[in-house]
């Protein structure tokens, strides 16, 4: 074996090493994370029947519209995830055409959220109104700044392979991105169950 | 195909089936005119709804099963995982005690109780 080859060899060895530690750092922020959803969990958990004699929370929402917001991210999740395989193949081209459509349906979904803020407010219901709804608002609206974040990230991802091509570091960013993306998606699966089913029943 | 787009394919069609059956019991729920199930019964099937699909993206999304000794990221999760549940449990366990103590009183008997208790 030259010189050369061990070289690479170390620095490749090196790349996987970094990868692992980022991912292992990265999951323990993500963690951290849930701890901050879970004491909005909590707070909404507690105040939601709390509407200053206003209509329970459930009134204001419809099961179509939130079933779609649910399908969107969901999806978005698995292109996501599609993304990544492509980048481990070195298909640049696909991981783009993968990290776009889950831009796509990302926006989409942001895009219904600020729908759903905006009607709520212009009919009177915004978040200063009830205890409910400052709750409701907090802990939605957290998971949608997440989501928003996420969108930025993307496109700064999609920049960076245009210009640099998959490299390690870019396989490394993407891995922690679908970390993020994934996790966020978890999220949502309760946000659905507890702040929207929960109020359907 | 690779086993990993098997994988990622195969989580998605479990979890968009975990996400309808919800309101497929909610439809069922109307139909009946609200009797078949009980609000608790229900409320309790969400959640484990939502849990199974947690762990399926877990499994086919998070490769939470195929992680390295030692195994930060399942035990990072477990310990959170118990945070979650001490700070949700313990909320709602405290404030539904406190508003069933308390609750029903008037701001005028509220006063008076607290200065009796002075």
């Amino acid at each position: 074996m030259n010189h050369d080859t061990m070289n690479i060899r170390e620095e490749h060895m090196e790349e996987r090493e970094r990868a692992s530690i980022a991912s292992v750092g990265f999951w323990v922020y993500i963690m951290s994370d849930c701890l901050l959803f879970g004491s909005l969990f909590a707070t909404f958990a507690v105040l939601e029947g709390n509407t200053f004699a206003g209509p329970a929370l459930g009134k204001h929402f419809s099961l179509p519209f939130v079933l779609v917001e649910t399908m969107l991210l969901l999806t978005s999740s698995v292109t996501a995830g599609f993304g990544l395989l492509a980048a481990r193949r070195g298909a640049r081209r696909h991981v783009l055409a993968w990290l776009f459509a889950t831009f796509l349906l990302g926006a989409a979904f942001v895009a219904l959220e600020i729908a759903e803020f905006r009607t709520l407010v212009l009919e009177g219901y915004g978040p200063s109104t009830s205890a409910a709804l400052s709750s409701f608002f907090t802990l939605v609206g957290t998971h949608g700044l997440h989501v928003a974040t996420g969108l930025l990230w993307m496109a700064v991802l999609m920049i960076y392979v245009v210009a640099r091509g998959i490299t390690g570091g870019a396989l490394r960013r993407l891995t922690l991105f679908t970390l993020f993306w994934h996790f966020l998606d978890i999220v949502w699966i309760f946000i659905f169950t507890i702040v929207y089913l929960f109020n359907f029943i | 195909m690779t086993a990993d787009s098997h994988n990622y394919i195969l989580g998605y069609l479990l979890s968009v089936t975990l996400t309808l059956l919800a309101p497929v019991f909610l439809l069922v729920h109307e139909v009946t005119g609200h009797s078949l199930f009980a609000h608790t019964t229900l409320r309790v099937a969400f959640l484990a709804l939502a849990l199974v699909q947690l762990v399926v993206q877990l499994v086919f999304f998070l490769h939470i099963r195929g992680e390295k000794r030692p195994r930060w990221r399942f035990m990072t999760l477990v310990s959170t995982v118990l945070i979650v549940v001490i700070v949700v449990g313990g909320s709602l366990w405290i404030m539904e005690n406190l508003d069933a103590r308390m609750g029903s009183m008037s701001p005028d008997a509220m006063d008076a109780y607290m200065l009796d208790q002075e």
